[in-house]
């Protein structure tokens, strides 16, 4: 019924309620190449050790949310979960979408069928978030088994990591959508790495003067970050909310556009 | 609920009138008028950026019409594009198969994308690759197939729905002689099955065997309509007097023969006499020392027709 009603209001038959035929695709392409998929649980979890047994000797506590003494890795293990997060969004949703819808023809084929824009959109997108949720599991589970939770909310890391992977994904895909040639991914990796580095992933806002704070917080990541940081250690926050509701929006705005962009592209 | 606009003439699958596609201010498609009937092959015939492609895409609901009315299996395109689609099968004129997928898998996750069960596909699966001949080739990836092996799967693909009505967009294209006996052979038993079939092709031989009807397309606009016959019938004379000559020696020829048929047509390698005794016309031709290498008489074809239309090196 809804997805009847969702057919009459929406132009040229944008949604046909099928996402899950597109993941299904992807499931089968990549039945054959678990590797990647333990290379890219691992990855994060390296960096994890390496904080512990380097920086953790040389940093020392850190002041975390509600003003709680934390070690280091602990500071930083939810951020990093909420790094790999965007990461493995942005990886997903770049190249290999740009591939399919420019050169593989993949969502021509699909759009011949019932599928349309938004099937495609949320289901490519709903992939990358699948991918992600599976190395956030393992993510999150190392960290407690590392000691690096101290509160059972701690559960909450994972339908957070979700979040920050829907809406990277949403945004990586509809960025994809306007890049003609392979080159032009240096200028999405040009916007990712100083997220990295610089949405409190490594130190707290408060280290930063007062007049630059805005730009971190402007930052998506940050909002990811601060999410993980508390629900890690057990402070709940108003500005939760808030977080919550940039990932949600990012994600609406990115499903939008790039529904739009696939129907603009193929459906001339 | 409201039965999606089903309306009109219900045995008609497709109707189009003052149909028109534009790109940019161009228009591809200038005001087609097309009827397509339940059951019957209709081709589309035209030289190369003609408008067939873009007649297909509208029809295919991937492409939205600029203006006009356009009518598929009673439904419209702008509004039912998806109830449409789950009933039609497309090739398109560039195969576009899934390269990171088998061949198998590439016929089991299309139709999952119509909704189709797992169970129902992966029997359609063996079914259509035993259709394509590819079944000793199920498990292989995509890209290694021959462009004729792709072709074929891409026509079994579009069948994975079992569709009412089939779009094929050059389907032979890229064939060898064998594997396009094979696909006639194919498309004439779906007919068979009432399986209606929309084909725009360039090879003259194909429409006149597989079409009922079938739309000559020039410049976006239908230059001509029938069935072969009338068309051959309409357009050109029963026989037609081919003469070739030696390279070089067909200049200024045309000028001495060109009374002697009803309408004459230089190619770069023949000329072509149109007439309706071949015979009496090539008596007539020696009569007046004409001595071309080697002749040949024929009744008129398709070919003929299109030549005439398509206004390719015509020399009236
Ligand atoms: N997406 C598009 N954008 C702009 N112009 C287009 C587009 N698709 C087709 N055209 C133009 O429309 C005209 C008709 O093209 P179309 O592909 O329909 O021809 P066709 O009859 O299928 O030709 P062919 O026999 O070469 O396949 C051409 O001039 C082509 O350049
Ligand atoms: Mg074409």
């Amino acid at each position: 019924m809804a997805a009847a009603l969702a057919l009459r209001i929406l132009p040229f038959g944008r949604y046909t309620g099928r996402p899950g035929a597109v993941v299904e695709r992807s499931i089968r392409v990549h039945s054959r190449t678990w590797t990647l998929m333990v290379s890219g649980f691992a990855e994060p979890v390296v960096y994890l050790l390496a904080f512990q047994v380097g920086f953790g000797s040389l940093v020392g506590q850190v002041i975390g949310p509600g003003g709680q003494q934390l070690t280091y890795v602990a500071f930083v293990a939810p951020a990093l979960l909420a790094a790999s997060a965007m990461n493995g969004a942005i990886f997903e949703t770049t190249y290999p979408v740009f591939f399919k819808l420019r050169y593989a023809k993949v969502y021509d084929a699909m759009l011949a069928t019932p599928l349309g824009p938004v099937d495609i959109a949320l289901g490519e997108i709903s992939w990358a978030v699948i991918r992600g949720g599976v190395y956030s599991v393992a993510f999150v589970v190392v960290m407690a088994a590392m000691g690096l939770v101290g509160s059972p909310l701690a559960v909450l890391l994972l339908p957070a990591a979700l979040l920050v992977s829907f809406a990277f994904a949403s945004v990586g895909m509809a960025l994809s959508t306007f890049l003609r040639s392979p080159s032009q991914f240096d200028y999405i990796r040009l916007v990712v790495m100083p997220l990295f580095l610089f949405s409190a992933t490594f130190y707290p806002v408060s280290v930063y003067p007062e007049s630059v704070r805005w730009l971190v917080q402007v930052s998506p990541l940050y909002h990811g970050v601060e999410l993980m940081r508390g629900l890690a250690v057990g402070v709940l926050d108003v500005g939760m909310i808030g977080n919550v509701a940039v990932l949600a929006a990012l994600a609406a705005v990115g499903l939008a556009a790039t529904s739009r962009r696939i129907g603009a592209l193929l459906l001339g | 609920m409201a039965n999606g606009g089903d309306d009109g003439d219900p045995r008609l699958m497709v109707s189009g009138k003052a149909l028109v596609k534009r790109f940019g201010g161009v228009a591809a498609v200038d005001g087609i008028d097309v009827e397509v009937r339940s059951g019957e092959a209709f081709g589309f015939l035209g030289p190369n950026g003609a408008g067939k492609s873009s007649t297909m895409r509208m029809v295919a609901c991937v492409s939205p019409r600029s203006d006009g009315e356009l009518r598929v299996l009673g439904m419209d395109p702008d509004k039912d594009g998806p109830r449409i689609r789950a009933r039609i099968g497309v090739v398109p004129q560039l195969d576009n198969l899934d390269a990171e997928l088998t061949v198998r898998q590439n016929l089991q996750v299309y139709g999952r994308y119509f909704g189709l069960s797992r169970a129902h596909v992966r029997a359609k699966a063996v079914e259509l690759m035993a259709f394509a001949e590819l079944s000793d080739r199920a498990d292989d990836p995509v890209d290694p197939l021959s462009g004729g092996m792709k072709r074929r799967l891409t026509i079994a693909r579009s069948m994975v729905n079992d569709p009412e009505l089939m779009l094929l967009d050059e389907p032979t294209t890229g064939l060898d002689p064998q594997a396009r006996h094979l696909l006639w052979g194919r498309l004439y038993q779906l007919k068979q099955q009432g399986v209606t079939l929309i084909i725009t092709t360039h090879d003259m031989h194909e429409a006149e065997q597989l079409c009922d009807r079938l739309v000559v397309m020039d410049g976006g606009r239908i230059v001509a309509e029938g069935s072969p016959a009338s068309l051959i019938a309409r357009y050109s004379t029963r026989e037609v007097l081919e003469l070739r000559f030696a390279p070089g020696e067909q200049d200024g020829q045309v000028s001495r023969v060109a009374d002697l048929a009803e309408r004459s047509e230089a190619l770069p390698d023949r000329l072509l006499l149109y007439t309706a005794d071949g015979e009496a016309t090539l008596e007539a031709a020696h009569a007046r020392g004409l001595r071309p290498v080697s002749t040949l008489i024929r009744r008129s074809t398709l070919e003929d027709v299109f030549l005439r239309l398509t206004g390719r090196s015509l020399v009236d």
